[in-house]
């Protein structure tokens, strides 16, 4: 007993050291593997609050690339809504009718607090669980796709950005509908790279890709880049393709969350599929 | 005691503040990630209690983590520098260092000492923090290079900050 009590005196630094060390790495490791952001749901409030102060005052500067985002977007739905059409037809015949029904809502909001230049970069935006956002929403701008939102308070949520090494998210070649994965690889926040082509699919620069519809987060068909590149190594399966993005991630301030109303739905009944085997 | 406590805490803050809302907003390029908040802990007198440098530095840490949305991960990197500087001072200071209490700076222990103190402690952060933060081996020498670029970058506004403090003292 003298001697462990001794032990203990002696080498209470390490032990401290040790001890706090542990600690740091569960949490990033529970943080990075499990999406359990408890710690940040827990701390995040605080400093978002303290970005949100910071961001009212640099805000202003930006105003004018804000608004000249806004109106072309502005200008952009103008030209899809229905009496931008000339009609074409005689009769239109209008059902009263239960073939469409809302599965995607928008929630917009403002970018408090943004990287680009980290290998892992993560977004606060102002807008939380009061406002009915959830973690794994996705998030895009009236560009193209932003991000997946891992953590939120009731009044904040932060997203994994597109630029970040634990964001993959599932896309398209429009054209011939070749799905692949949207990964960062951390040189230039203009540019991703769209993993895992298949190399019999017939590729040219700026075919334009889309999100696939696998993914329970986007909506299918929301642009994201187009080709700038592309290549096959030799022995390997896939096409190496450089995608450049549409979403500015630097001068990023408004973006839309996604709530997927069917989510749920179709998560148990994949669950289910799961228990069978 | 108190008043000492009052200025490290003062200290931190303002550390914290420059890393937040200067440094944080360099964003040169994906390679230069500067984090000069270590200049806190590397600061803290030679006679300081091993556990007390150590706590001191996985607090800072949690305050980076928590306005940077990593959990442990500035955590983790800042605790490796709070416990190694200990070992290092012990070796590469005299008595009469631990005798005066110094606390490590440029004007008390010379350009060269301290640019190396600085470039190696700073290098062990920076490769535990990059590493962590990747979380695999996939991308090791682009990290490596990442690590090296952002260490170089780091250390020159320490030492260049120093030095603008040393001007200032002498010429009061």
């Amino acid at each position: 007993m003298r001697n462990l009590i001794f032990f203990f005196y002696k080498y209470y630094t390490f032990i401290l050291f040790f001890t706090l060390e542990l600690f740091s790495f569960v949490v990033l490791y529970q943080y990075n593997h499990y999406q359990r952001a408890s710690f940040l749901n827990f701390t995040g409030g605080f400093a978002s609050g303290f970005y949100e102060t910071v961001n009212s005052t640099t805000n202003y500067f930006g105003l004018r690339n804000i608004n000249d985002s806004l109106m072309a977007e502005n200008a952009r739905l103008r030209s899809q809504m229905l009496n931008a059409y000339y009609q074409n037809g005689f009769t239109q015949t209008s059902i009263n009718d239960t073939l469409y029904k809302q599965q995607y809502e928008y929630i917009s909001a403002n970018v408090v607090n943004n990287s680009v230049g980290k290998r892992n970069n993560y977004i606060t935006i102002d807008k939380g669980k009061s406002h009915g956002i959830k973690p794994d929403m996705g998030v895009i701008s009236s560009n193209g796709i932003v991000g997946i939102v891992t953590s939120v308070s009731e009044h904040f949520s932060t997203i994994r950005s597109a630029l970040n090494a634990n964001t993959k998210i599932s896309c398209m070649i429009q054209k011939n509908n070749a799905f692949g994965s949207l990964e960062w690889n951390g040189d230039n926040p203009k540019f991703s790279s769209l993993k895992y082509v298949n190399k019999h699919v017939p590729l040219n620069t700026n075919d334009e890709v889309v999100t696939s519809n696998f993914s329970m987060l986007f909506p299918q068909g929301l642009p994201v880049g187009k080709v700038y590149a592309h290549s096959i190594e030799a022995g390997d399966n896939f096409h190496g393709i450089k995608v450049e993005l549409y979403t500015d991630f630097s001068t990023l301030k408004n973006v839309y969350v996604i709530r997927n109303i069917f989510k749920e739905e179709q998560e148990t009944l994949q669950n289910n599929l799961k228990g069978d085997h | 005691m108190i008043i000492d406590f009052f200025k490290y805490i003062t200290k931190l803050v303002f550390i914290v503040l420059i890393q937040l809302l200067v440094i944080n907003n360099i964003e040169l390029n994906t390679y230069i990630n500067p984090y000069i908040y270590i200049i806190f802990i590397l600061a803290l007198p030679v006679t300081m209690k091993p556990w007390l440098v150590v706590s001191l530095s996985f607090f800072i840490g949690l305050i980076m983590d928590t306005f940077s949305s990593t959990p442990g991960l500035h955590m983790a990197a800042s605790g490796f520098v709070g416990y190694f500087r200990s070992f290092y001072l012990e070796f590469a200071c005299s008595k009469e260092d631990y005798e005066k209490q110094i606390s490590p700076s440029l004007a008390k222990k010379g350009f060269a000492w301290f640019t190396f103190y600085t470039f190696l402690l700073t290098l062990l952060h920076h490769t535990v923090l990059f590493y962590l933060e990747i979380y695999s081996l996939s991308e090791f020498f682009r990290t490596f290079f990442r690590i090296i670029t952002s260490t170089l970058f780091s250390v020159l506004i320490i030492v260049v900050s120093e030095l603008l403090f040393y001007r200032n003292k002498e010429s009061r």
